[in-house]
């Protein structure tokens, strides 16, 4: 990226280095956002569209304000999943934002490799702002900044990744970068909603979430969808509780402080239990503060533009 | 009797004449179904072999060159899909014969997911009837179930007297076991197969890719290879107990060549067919999400791959078959979940055989031969067609060393989805000769 990649794809294929440095970035970025004018020049004269085919309004919201904060000119493009059934496909839409001349695009996709597929047909620079069940980079990203915070390192710690694996738009991400920031990985849920082949990822699995906790130094609690019970994964929601609700007693019984993640909206009472979520040092809503900035930092990196910092 | 002194059609970068009085100097000719490997020349008068030796030097028809060349009988692929009637902006069967042509097959098999499908003898007729002035047997497979819905079994005994020799309702597995133990117990009356295209649903309804390491890297639904084996079983198993004959279409995993080779062994009459593709492709390919590379069943792990090229070799396998499904580039341009299932592989399966199997010493060029047109022509009860003098002169010629590049702008095929675009290929098919005509490449 800063030796000029010109899109953000996916965490696959980073090398620590290319992470640290956005992570630094980031950083810097957080920096800025903290004053009482939280703005900078960086990205005057840029066109950025954030083509949406799914709703995902935190997303979206926390790209928009990145990009006003760099001084972007920003156009949303809101095309939900039900205009591809009305006849305009994918390829459509792309020749259009290629048409309107913009020189980045971040995509929201429910199909996987949506923004790959984008980005062999425009000239426009991509960022992937989450494919279907593949990947979402910037997510993952504000994740490890809030776990820098939280472990100042990443070298031998090991992460929890708790619940809905299969279908969850984070773990492949959360996965690629962390192996390669040195951390290790351990997959916990329903055996029905962990991927088949995860193990040739070189990721452990667990079905016991005291063991798995007992284990990590963070947890990173996904979203379970609630159309899952209805699909048959799991019989309900109230027996996913009972085997993988992240509670403040099972954090207890740990015994020494366990770092908890959670990045969408949370089914409180399900996946995670609010005295978990809103608990003194919870650094949840920091995660949030921290979108901002990291997206801030990648579209700054993608866009190739000298620092105008002043 | 007086003849036109031109065929009926011609196609772009063909010479296309009347085999009234031809021959083929110096090639090898090779029929295993006779033994034969020998260098000779061959006398074709009249659509007939004339005679097999030396011709001599003041013959005044047409001649060919065979120096390096190898003449057999006539390639059969037993699995196509030639989308007409129905879908005719991906292929027609005036297209699709000349795909076959370029690939050097005098015989083609399409199956019957057309709309309306093929389970009537007057959709049996109208592909015959578009097929009548091309040098290739065209011989649809019709459905199993009537308007192939899986519910009832489709007019075998009609459809049996319009020369129908196999029963699919491939696209989609017979859902029904009974239906399937019918089918199978029914078409007993008559000298046809039943071929099966194996696949659980229940376990295949999102799969987009096989399901293991790479589906998982890209996020994608898995298509299992169980999903692929219960059905194989239930198949072999149902043909093995009314005794009955059954074909399983593109076999792609390792188990279930393992259960076609166990079935052969206890005397059950199973045969299977394999695609090039599945023989020279795992799922590793998808990696950047090119749909030209999804398929049904899809391309599986390295493992299936070897233990497809074991069974062809050792016979478990019996025939090599292309499954070309033709979609147009506007279908296939699309996010990998939404696009359709199907590669083309008319024009480069001889190819891909040469190149993968056969110069890699996994088969003889013997074997690939047999696979290409003795064992798919006996599997749909088709007449033999030996190099012998006085038989129809049903001929595939080709270069097995002719190297050349495959390019997916170039294909005769109405369709580009090939998984091969830009492979460097040994072998490639000069012309056909069949039904009286001859057909040869010009570049």
């Amino acid at each position: 990226m800063a030796e000029g990649i010109h899109n953000l794809l996916g965490m696959k294929g980073l090398n620590r280095e290319v992470i640290t440095t956005i992570l630094g970035t980031s950083a810097e970025f957080l920096k800025i956002l903290e004053r009482p004018i939280p703005k900078v020049p960086s990205l005057r004269g840029i066109t950025i569209a954030n083509v949406f085919f799914e709703n995902s309004t935190r997303t979206r919201i926390s790209f928009e304000l990145a990009e006003k904060r760099l001084s972007a000119d920003v156009i949303n493009i809101s095309a939900s999943g039900s205009s591809v059934y009305k006849g305009e496909t994918l390829l459509d839409t792309v020749r259009n934002i290629e048409a309107m001349r913009v020189d980045l695009v971040v995509i929201r996709h429910y199909a996987q490799g949506a923004s790959k597929f984008l980005s062999d047909r425009i000239e426009a620079k991509v960022v992937n702002a989450g494919d279907g069940s593949h990947e979402h980079p910037t997510q993952a990203l504000l994740d490890f900044m809030t776990l820098r915070q939280e472990l100042s390192e990443f070298e031998g710690k090991k992460v929890l990744l708790l619940g809905d694996v299969t279908h969850s738009r984070v773990a492949l991400s959360n996965i690629y970068g962390l192996q390669a920031l040195g951390a290790e990985v351990m997959v916990c849920g329903p055996s029905t909603l962990l991927p088949h082949s995860i193990s040739e990822l070189g990721v452990e699995s667990c079905y016991d979430l005291d063991e798995a906790l007992s284990w990590c130094d963070a947890v990173n609690v996904f979203r379970l969808q609630i159309e899952r019970q209805n699909d048959g994964f799991i019989p309900t929601l109230r027996d996913y509780q009972r085997k993988f609700g992240l509670t403040r007693q099972r954090l207890e019984k740990v015994g020494r402080k366990i770092t908890v993640l959670a990045p969408g909206p949370m089914n409180r009472g399900v996946e995670i239990d609010s005295d978990v979520a809103d608990a003194p040092g919870s650094v949840i809503l920091q995660q949030v503060t921290h979108g901002v900035a990291v997206r801030m930092a990648v579209l700054y990196l993608i866009s190739g533009k000298e620092r105008v910092d002043e | 009797m007086s003849k036109e002194s031109q065929p009926a059609i011609s196609a772009d970068g063909f010479r296309c004449t009347f085999a009234d009085n031809m021959a083929i100097r110096g090639a090898r000719l090779i029929d295993p179904s006779i033994d034969m490997d020998q260098v000779a020349d061959i006398l074709i008068v009249d659509g007939k072999i004339a005679a097999i030796g030396n011709i001599p030097d003041n013959f005044d028809g047409d001649v060919i060159d065979g120096t390096g060349l190898v003449v057999c009988p006539g390639f059969f692929d037993m699995h196509v899909h030639l989308r007409e009637p129905g879908f005719e902006h991906k292929e027609t069967v005036a297209s699709g014969c000349i795909a076959a042509v370029a690939g050097g097959f005098t015989g083609i098999a399409p199956m019957p997911n057309t709309n309306p499908p093929i389970d009537n003898p007057g959709v049996v007729n109208l592909i015959r009837n578009a097929a009548a002035d091309y040098p290739v047997d065209v011989c649809p497979i019709a459905t199993i179930s009537a308007d192939r819905s899986g519910d009832t079994l489709a007019e075998f005994a009609e459809l049996n007297d319009a020369g129908v020799k196999a029963f699919s309702d491939d696209g989609s597995p017979v859902q029904s076991a009974n239906l399937m133990r019918l089918a199978l117990e029914y078409v007993k009356m008559f000298d046809s197969v039943i071929i099966e295209h194996c696949e659980e649903p229940s376990l295949t309804r999102t799969g987009v890719m096989d399901e293991g390491k790479i589906s998982t890297e890209l996020g994608l639904p898995g298509w299992p290879s169980a999903a692929e084996d219960i059905d194989s079983y239930r198949a072999i198993r149902l043909a093995e107990y009314v005794d009955s004959r059954i074909h399983l279409a593109h076999v792609s995993t390792a188990e279930t060549v393992r259960l076609i080779r166990d079935a052969k062994e206890r005397g059950v009459r199973v045969t299977g067919e394999a695609t090039p593709h599945h023989m020279s492709l795992d799922s590793s390919v998808i990696i950047d999400y090119d749909t030209n590379y999804k398929v049904n069943p899809p391309l599986r792990t390295p493992a299936d791959v070897e233990a497809l090229i074991e069974g062809l070799a050792d016979g478990t396998i019996d025939a090599i078959a292309t499954d070309h499904a033709p979609h147009a580039t506007d279908e296939k341009e699309v996010e990998f979940i939404h696009a359709p299932f199907g590669m083309i592989g008319l024009e480069t399966a001889l190819g891909v055989v040469i190149t993968k199997l056969v110069q890699t010493d996994r088969i003889s060029l013997i074997r690939a031969i047999d696979a290409l047109s003795v064992a798919p022509r006996k599997i749909m009860s088709l007449p033999e067609i030996p190099i012998k003098v006085g038989a129809d002169a049903n001929l595939t010629l080709f270069d097995p060393n002719e190297k050349w590049t495959v390019d997916r702008d170039q294909m005769r095929s109405k369709s580009s989805n090939t998984p091969f675009n830009g492979w460097e290929l040994s072998g490639r098919a000069r012309g056909v000769i069949n039904r009286g005509l001859a057909w040869m490449r010009t570049d």
